[in-house]
């Protein structure tokens, strides 16, 4: 435990419609510490943190980032809330149709005045810490899939916030790319005391940068295991958890890890 | 949940599709408010608008589709024409076939068929652009950085379809003249008397009327466009989907549209 809780989730569960992804789970993130969401694929990690970023309202519970909610805030305290957090999505989410510096230069053009020369500084110095710099006149489109998620991070930071949400950073990357990747987290969480809130299911990528983890479930939609990886791995009483670290199939029948394709798009 | 067991009764599927009819109704008059809002706003604020978007959308719109306004303006005025003055030949009246051209085309088929076309091109492609941009995350990423998925992707589109569909009609209208040209100097009439008995009955409150309906209608199919492109869900054909409903729901509002026009015009005397 580092500092304050920073963001705190208390009783949410999220839901598409009458489908229920999780049922009332609380748990908070404490500044500066780098907290990992884990769990098998189409758990609803991605969801969670949609509910967190205030894409999607609560059907129950709430999430409050520095002590303030995102849903029903008025339009100034929401853009307050949002400037103090960066997303990166699973996908990226570049804007296609512009550069990556245009695209880190974003945010800046719209929430700070700076004149264009600074812009396009701070954007390429972003770009550098990716190591991307040398890109920055491509168009995403013509970059590959791990470097459009290092943009993106690029472009998360661009407003220099202390909170970054990063879903799935290192899927897809080779290692290297991706041990270089979570580098950067590490330092950028030593560095500048940027919290972390990361999805992920890459278990070595785990054991490096997290402080602490939750673990959720698709059987039981809530949270199954709570706290530092490595004690996790040996000492946690559930079977699935000790499968999901250990990365053996678990044992009983009709565990999360197979997606049951009736409950795609619900 | 219940309704996954087995198939779902006819009651059921009645209540289903109303349910589904009446939100969409409710997100439709949803979009539309912020819709002016935000065209207010622009108002107010030119500075914060996105010109070069908007530049951008005008020449996909507009510039882009003249060729095939041209195309078809033409052979609606060609074939109209000359179908017409087949038939009134056997009276000897087809020297009335410029009037008539002129009118129909001024008053209703040039802004109704520019606008089906630019439904069918422009309408589509807005709710491809945006739908490819929701599936990706961009619309989330836009809402996330605190930029209004409205104020930076439809307000340019909307603005760019009102700017450009009354100068398309005009297009159309001229291409249409043109190809009725064609017909009557075939028949042996000269240009002068073409070109004055199109405008004799032609008031100008006609070519108002006209460019006002066009007006309505681009706004109603890029509205449409753009809605059915933010309401994509996830998923391979949700993109696909979106664009064929674009398009649907456009010609369908512009036939509703054009229906309150005609009442309404043959009220206020145009
Ligand atoms: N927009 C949506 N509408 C309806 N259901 C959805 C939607 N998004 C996700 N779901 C469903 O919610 C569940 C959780 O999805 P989510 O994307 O959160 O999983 P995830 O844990 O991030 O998986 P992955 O590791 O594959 O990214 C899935 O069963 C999915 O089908
Ligand atoms: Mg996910």
């Amino acid at each position: 435990m580092r500092g304050e809780p920073v963001i705190n989730v208390r009783n949410l569960t999220c839901a598409y419609g009458d489908f229920v992804v999780v049922r009332d789970i609380s748990f908070e993130v404490n500044e500066g510490e780098v907290f990992v969401i884990l769990g098998g694929s189409g758990c609803g990690k991605s969801t969670v943190l949609k509910h967190m970023i205030g894409l999607y309202e609560p059907a129950e519970g709430s999430v409050s980032i520095h002590g303030r909610r995102l849903t029903g805030a008025g339009e100034r305290e929401r853009n307050e809330i949002l400037r103090s957090f960066g997303v990166m999505y699973q996908m990226g989410a570049l804007f296609g149709s512009m550069s990556l510096m245009q695209n880190v230069m974003l945010p800046l053009e719209e929430f700070t005045d700076l004149p264009r020369e600074a812009r396009e500084m701070v954007a390429v110095a972003k770009l550098a810490m990716v190591g991307l710099d040398k890109f920055a006149y491509n168009l995403p489109s013509t970059l590959s899939g791990g470097m459009q998620k290092r943009a993106a991070i690029a472009r998360a930071m661009a407003l220099d916030p202390g909170i970054l949400f990063l879903d799935e950073p290192s899927a897809g990357l080779d290692p290297v790319t991706s041990a270089e990747l979570d580098e950067l987290i590490r330092s950028l969480s030593r560095n500048l005391g940027i919290t972390f809130v990361i999805v992920s299911h890459e278990l070595a990528s785990i054991y490096s940068i997290a402080d602490r983890v939750i673990m959720l479930d698709k059987q039981t939609k809530g949270i199954v295991a709570e706290g530092d990886p490595r004690q996790l791995r040996e000492g946690s009483a559930s079977e699935t958890v000790r499968s999901f670290f250990n990365r053996e199939p678990a044992h009983h029948a009709d565990d999360g890890h197979c997606p049951v394709p009736a409950e795609e798009g619900a | 949940m219940d309704g996954r067991e087995g198939a779902p009764s006819f009651a059921e599927m009645v209540g289903r599709k109303t349910e589904a009819a009446y939100n969409d109704l409710v997100d439709s008059v949803a979009f539309a408010g912020e819709i002016v809002a935000n065209l207010a706003q622009s108002v107010r604020h030119p500075g914060r608008l996105r010109w070069k978007d908007i530049l951008l959308a005008c020449v996909r719109v507009g510039v882009d589709s003249l060729p095939i306004i041209f195309l078809i303006g033409f052979l609606m005025g060609l074939i109209l024409s000359f179908q017409s003055a087949v038939t009134l030949q056997r009276f000897g009246g087809e020297i009335f076939v410029p009037n008539m051209l002129g009118l129909v085309m001024f008053r209703e088929m040039g802004p109704l068929v520019t606008c089906i076309l630019l439904a069918a091109r422009s309408g589509s492609a807005f709710a491809a652009e945006i739908g490819t941009m929701k599936v990706n995350e961009e619309v989330d990423a836009l809402n996330t950085m605190g930029l209004s998925p409205t104020r930076f992707l439809v307000t340019p589109k909307i603005l760019a379809s009102i700017l450009m569909a009354p100068l398309m009609t005009m297009f159309f209208n001229f291409a249409a003249l043109v190809g009725g040209l064609i017909v009557m100097i075939s028949l042996g009439y000269p240009l002068v008397t073409y070109t004055s008995r199109v405008f004799q009955n032609l008031q100008y409150t006609d070519f108002y009327g006209g460019l006002i309906k066009a007006l309505v209608f681009s706004i109603l199919v890029a509205g449409i466009g753009c809605l059915r492109g933010l309401q994509t869900r996830s998923g391979a054909s949700a993109v696909g989907d979106s664009t064929t409903s674009a398009v649907v729901s456009g010609i369908i509002l512009i036939a509703f549209a054009d229906g309150i026009f005609a009442v309404a015009y043959y009220y206020l005397g145009i």
